[in-house]
């Protein structure tokens, strides 16, 4: 029995809980290797064209087609998985697009207690309405405060990108992706992706800012960002850790089956040394 | 034939006598119309209608939870702060039952009822907090364990819990109903429920803890630390205990009648010695808060908003009732004990908040303030689990002598006649 097998059946068995890594599985062990997006910022013209490929591909309202909403920095919306925001930095604009990052360990999915929320052995991170009991704990989680819930709705949801998880089970691509009209968007496998982010850095070293966001990013991402400003003038939080997010809990978590079966046995030893003759 | 009918209608008139004993039992004792009475109906009432607009219209109907804050008073002061507050029950457990320190006995029982109530009360009241409650079982019916989540763990955990409590504290109902066996039955599974019931302590309340750790780079760094599920654990302790100490020192008003005039003499002891713990885990506290925060080195943070906070927090809130609580013991002054005791469970309620509610997003432009709503709800889950306890204790032998009963299991007092002439407060009670 290796580790994980122990602490899983030593867990289960005092219905506690487990392994960290529902996405580090698909990664090493090499079952599947996930796919990606790549977001190149200097590509794009803030056209908006993939929000309304998203609000129509998941029935959502048609986004304001005035670009004014551009002013203020927008975050993902019950009614919007992905918004692109417009970053006045330097002479010309920067756009940045923003939505699930699906993250290769995610936090929401090793935050939920019902696997409602799942990393798919593809990369995207889906929620399923049958499963979730609304606790938001995934919203706690979520180092990029992603996940959103209806707060007006009796039978609530929590609305983020899925990553068009269905049109990737038919073998297309993101509606978003495939909306882009100057590919700044790309669609493919992660390590693909990767390979060339840093070939388009390599091939013009003076027009993008080094290093790819999301390639280390909460421990790897599946959504990957080239710029050519730095990455937190684009509205990219500081301090995100370079380890998965599960990484945090999991000290704790491996504590829980042994606390579990040591303090019965201490618990007793006690009570039966202070156990008095008499009794 | 005739002996089958005979004993046919001897179950018949038994559970008749029965029926008439529980409905007897239903009614109220005393006064209906007194002002508690009266604050509580409308309380209750006010709620019942809220709640009816909260499933009906969603949580943005009551509540002032955001996509920023999540998680507000419903989960950071109802289930997070209710169960630090009812952390007396293992630990109390513990001393009687593993230690075997018999001096605390007379409290087993309100204690255990407390905690019960509280876990049914404010982790129940989490379902109305549950954007989705009809999925509560999910995580129990096994068509899909997250097991990789903390949550999963405190669910769990609340619910063993909730069974634990209960058969710890079911040989007062036995006693109640006057089932001899069932009670002879009930009392063997003390010392084994006690066992468990400890280690599902440890496990949750530090759990609660754990829920955190994933929120690193939202909860302020004062706040923050991985020690978080240590930290919750240990303040348990003492919170769970000031808890039974104040809880105490309200009862012996309220249940005068219910408790001998020896239980009260004696409560002074017990609570001198429950206020010894509090100052000892309250030490261990601060200076674990003090090691995490050198450690973290948070020097360059104390000079801001939420640095005085921390330190109102710590000053306050921990550094003065656990000196209120050393100086009390030493001088054994009552009122003093009651004092660090309310003080200390307002630190409690600071820090839960804190770590949940205040200082989680304390960059966010907009804050999280509760709706009068939410507030009015969990008073009126204040109330409701008022109304249950002094039912309870109205009823069962909990505070009183149990007028001679039997005893057995785990526990059970010294017989001798002797003992009892020297420890005036020691009777048959619990097991």
């Amino acid at each position: 029995m290796d580790r994980r097998a122990f602490i899983q059946s030593a867990g289960l068995a005092g219905a506690s809980l487990v392994t960290v890594s529902s996405g580090r599985a698909g990664e090493e062990e090499g079952r599947k290797e996930f796919v990606a997006v790549l977001v190149d910022t200097t590509r794009c013209i803030g056209c908006r064209s993939c929000e309304f490929a998203c609000a129509e591909e998941h029935g959502f309202p048609e986004p304001d087609s005035d670009d004014a909403v551009m002013d203020r920095e927008r975050a993902p919306s019950i009614t919007q998985w992905s918004v692109v925001n417009r970053y006045d930095v330097g002479e010309e604009p920067v756009y940045a697009k923003k939505q699930c990052m699906h993250c290769n360990q995610p936090a929401c999915a090793s935050a939920c207690l019902t696997k409602a929320m799942l990393k798919t052995e593809d990369g995207p991170v889906i929620w399923r309405e049958d499963k979730c009991m609304g606790c938001r704990f995934c919203m706690i989680s979520c180092p990029f405060d992603i996940p959103k819930f209806e707060y007006d709705s009796p039978v609530p949801k929590i609305q983020k990108c899925n990553l068009c998880w269905e049109r990737l089970r038919d073998g297309g691509v993101p509606a978003c992706v495939e909306a882009c009209p100057v590919e700044a968007l790309s669609f493919g496998k992660r390590t693909d992706l990767l390979r060339e982010a840093n070939r388009r850095i390599s091939l013009d070293p003076d027009n993008y800012t080094p290093g790819i966001y999301g390639e280390h990013e909460a421990g790897g991402t599946g959504y990957l960002y080239l710029a050519g400003v730095p990455f937190d003038q684009l509205g990219f939080r500081p301090g995100i850790e370079t380890t998965s997010y599960p990484e945090l809990s999991k000290d704790y978590l491996y504590a829980v089956p042994i606390v579990l079966t040591l303090w019965p046995a201490f618990l007793l030893a006690i009570s039966n040394a202070t156990k008095k003759e008499s009794d | 034939m005739a002996s089958n009918s005979t004993s046919l209608t001897l179950l018949a008139n038994e559970s008749r006598r029965f029926g008439r004993f529980l409905l007897s039992e239903l009614k109220p004792k005393g006064k209906l119309l007194t002002p508690f009475n009266v604050v509580a109906a409308v309380i209750l009432l006010v709620a019942a209608i809220l709640l009816v607009i909260r499933f009906a219209r969603g949580l943005g109907a009551t509540t002032n939870l955001s996509q920023d804050f999540p998680w507000g008073i419903w989960i950071g002061f109802d289930v997070i702060t209710g169960v630090a507050f009812a952390g007396g029950a293992y630990v109390i457990t513990f001393m009687v039952y593993v230690l075997r320190l018999e001096k605390y006995h007379p409290i087993v029982r309100i204690t255990v009822l407390n905690g019960f109530l509280a876990y049914v009360f404010y982790a129940g009241a989490l379902l109305f907090d549950l954007g989705r409650p009809w999925n509560v079982i999910n995580p129990i019916i096994g068509n899909s364990f997250g097991v990789s989540s903390v949550m999963f763990l405190v669910a769990w955990h609340f619910m063993l819990y909730m069974i634990t409590e209960f058969i710890e504290f079911s040989p007062a109902v036995a006693e109640w109903l006057g089932w001899k066996k069932v009670r002879k039955f009930l009392g063997s599974l003390t010392l084994g429920a006690v066992i468990f019931g400890i280690t599902l302590s440890t496990l949750h309340q530090s759990g609660l803890g754990a829920l955190f750790l994933m929120a690193k780079d939202k909860i302020h760094p004062l706040w923050y630390t991985e020690f978080l599920p240590i930290l919750f654990f240990v303040s348990s302790i003492f919170a769970g205990l000031s808890m039974v100490i104040l809880e105490g020192s309200i009862s012996q008003r309220v249940f005068k009648s219910q408790m001998s005039p020896l239980h009260r003499v004696g409560h002074d002891e017990i609570v001198r010695g429950l206020a010894r713990v509090c100052a000892g885990t309250m030490y261990v506290y601060f200076f674990l808060k003090v090691l995490v925060f050198v450690h973290g080195q948070h020097w360059t943070y104390i000079m801001t908003p939420m640095g005085f906070w921390f330190l109102v927090e710590m000053i306050i809130f921990v550094l003065v009732p656990v000196r209120l609580y050393t100086q009390a013991v030493r001088f054994g002054t009552m009122g003093v004990i009651r004092v660090a005791s309310v003080l200390t469970l307002i630190g409690i309620v600071l820090n839960r908040l804190n770590v949940s509610v205040i200082a989680y997003k304390w960059y966010a432009p907009e804050r999280y303030i509760p709706s009068w709503m939410e507030i009015e709800i969990t008073l009126a889950i204040i109330v409701a689990e008022l109304i249950v306890l002094r039912w309870i204790v109205n009823r069962m032998p909990i505070l009183r002598e149990p007028g001679g009963e039997p005893t057995d299991g785990v526990g059970s007092r010294p017989e001798s006649g002797e003992i009892r002439h020297k420890e005036p407060t020691q009777w048959v009670t619990s097991t």
